[in-house]
């Protein structure tokens, strides 16, 4: 495949935009002075023109359409839950349970799924590719494709099939299972939207409120790495700093926490794909 | 077997022995099927293993939000303080109080420990993600509380010293469900960066007590 994304270069651009505005940044608690995320949305007002996922998703809107793999099948007769080939609005409803696959998916997994049935790529190739690389790049594509057309949407994932209930239940789970050498949850940074990480405000991800802003948000343009990162990755990232072991790609404990969170910001706007520190 | 499935056949099994099975015991085992499915969600990478996520008496009932706070598991949090209390090693010849420059290093860094690091990782105590600690540096965290100026109020009494060596050893000793890692415990530091951190919150010269 064509690499038509420089995601380093934009990277470096928008990362040195944005070290410039966190020296403006001054001491916390002085009434009125900026914290970090202050400066975030200064600097998301500043390339309002522009999220540079809009790359992944112009590229993913062509390899959606595009005749590919073994079968060399386009992906327009997936079903991401909506309906065969309806792609409007389907992330905001996701994970779901889908009756194919008799399985709560999250939007990674049921792409993997369409890719194997209609075009014959084998999952395992995609699940052992690095982010960012090989055969997940195409899914990564994908996705700021899908997203992007659930923007400005509410966030409705149906939460009424008994695996569904299943599966969000097991995500709260996995959110306050404390483990590994810091003894770490995910409850221990994101219970209380009062808590901080140096200057980095920490949403209360067990509220409506905090999970919108979380949820809502991601898959998103990572200014700090320069890449788009779906949900699949987000979540990787936080059980690499949680200390923990690496979680399989679209292992349960994933879709889970996704089903969790999905659930948690219902009734929140979809604002995929953000745009990220 | 997928976690659904999983559930599934507890939940029927459950449902078969109903008489006589309490609601706790089915609740016993839906947990133990979730925890099943958590770990198996996971592999070892680098140098964090699966097995560092089988939980301990601690982690059990800490995450579990009814046991960690509240009365119904009052009894289990002061049986695990205890437990945790007993681990605590004071450092050879009662030497507590290292260099406060090379303590604020440590305390500095949150580098270590995750599967992106090597074995040779020097570890940091990553205390400025959670704490306040020296004036100079405004970029702390608040999930932990401030440590500013924290020998100068506290005092430097053997008590004193102790509890706090105690406390970066093993957090859990004086609150069970603590948020704050195990620092001894599990050798996140080594006894010479505990000593330094140490002299950095109690040494009269550091700046965290000017
Ligand atoms: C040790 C602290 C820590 C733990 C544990 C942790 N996170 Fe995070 N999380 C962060 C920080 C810091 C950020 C935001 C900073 C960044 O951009 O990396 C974040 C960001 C997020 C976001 C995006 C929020 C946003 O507004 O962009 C989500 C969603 C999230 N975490 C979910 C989780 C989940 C689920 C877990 C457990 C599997 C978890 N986190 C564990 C510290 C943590
Ligand atoms: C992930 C968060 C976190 C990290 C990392 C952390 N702490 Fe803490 N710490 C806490 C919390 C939360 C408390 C208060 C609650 C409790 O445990 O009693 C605390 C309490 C303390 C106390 C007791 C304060 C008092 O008033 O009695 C000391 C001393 C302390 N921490 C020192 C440290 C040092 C030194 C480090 C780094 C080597 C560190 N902490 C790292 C979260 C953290």
């Amino acid at each position: 495949m064509n690499r038509t994304i420089s995601g380093g270069r934009i990277g470096v651009a928008l990362g040195l935009g944005l070290s410039c505005l966190a020296m403006q940044v001054s001491a916390q608690g002085t009434p009125g002075t900026p914290t970090a995320s202050d400066g975030i949305a200064k600097y998301r007002e500043m390339i309002a023109d522009g999220n540079p996922a809009e790359l992944y998703e112009a590229e993913g809107e062509e390899l959606w359409k595009k005749a590919a793999g073994p079968k060399n099948a386009t992906l327009e007769k997936c079903d991401l839950g909506l309906g065969a080939g309806v792609v409007k609005g389907a992330a905001a409803q996701l994970p779901r349970y889908f009756k194919d696959t008799n399985r709560v998916q999250d939007l990674e997994s049921r792409l993997m799924t369409c890719m194997e049935v209609l075009q014959g790529i084998n999952p395992q190739e995609i699940i052992d590719a690095p982010f960012g690389k090989g055969a997940k790049k195409p899914v990564e594509a994908i996705v700021a494709y899908v997203v992007t057309n659930s923007r400005g949407m509410k966030i409705n994932a149906p939460m009424k099939h008994p695996k569904e209930k299943e599966m969000y239940a097991l995500g709260k789970h996995a959110f306050y299972y404390r483990g590994g050498s810091m003894d770490f949850s995910c409850a221990t940074c994101h219970d209380d939207a009062s808590k901080r990480i140096r200057l980095q405000d920490l949403p209360d991800l067990t509220s409506q409120k905090g999970a919108a802003l979380g949820w809502g948000f991601w898959p998103a343009y990572r200014v700090s790495s320069g890449e788009f990162w779906t949900m699949q990755r987000r979540l990787n990232d936080c059980y690499r700093q949680q200390r923990f072991p690496y979680p399989n790609y679209t292992s349960d404990v994933t879709i889970a926490l996704s089903a969790y969170l999905a659930g948690n910001a219902k009734g929140g706007v979809v604002n995929t794909p953000g745009l990220k520190r | 077997m997928k976690t659904a499935q999983l559930i599934a056949r507890v939940a029927s099994v459950c449902a078969l022995s109903l008489a006589g099975v309490s609601a706790n015991a089915q609740n016993a085992q839906t947990v133990a099927a979730m925890d099943k499915a958590i770990v198996g969600s996971f592999r070892s990478e680098g140098i964090v293993s699966v097995e560092s996520i089988k939980q301990d008496e601690t982690q059990i009932v800490c995450s579990d939000p009814k046991l960690a706070t509240g009365k119904a598991g009052e009894k289990r949090r002061a049986a695990i303080e205890k437990e945790n209390m007993e681990t605590i090693r004071p450092p050879y010849e009662g030497v507590y109080l290292g260099d406060w420059k090379e303590g604020e290093k440590v305390a500095q860094s949150g580098r270590g420990a995750t599967w992106t690091d090597k074995s040779s990782t020097v570890n940091g105590g990553g205390c400025y993600n959670c704490h306040q600690i020296s004036k100079a540096e405004i970029s702390y965290g608040t999930i932990g509380p401030s440590l500013l100026g924290y020998g100068k109020t506290r005092g430097t009494t053997q008590a004193i010293v102790e509890y706090t060596w105690g406390k970066i050893y093993n957090a859990k000793a004086y609150n069970a469900c603590s948020a704050m890692p195990r620092i001894g415990h599990f050798n996140l530091l080594t006894v010479k960066q505990m000593q330094d951190v140490m002299a950095l919150l109690l040494d009269p010269a550091s700046p965290v007590n000017q």
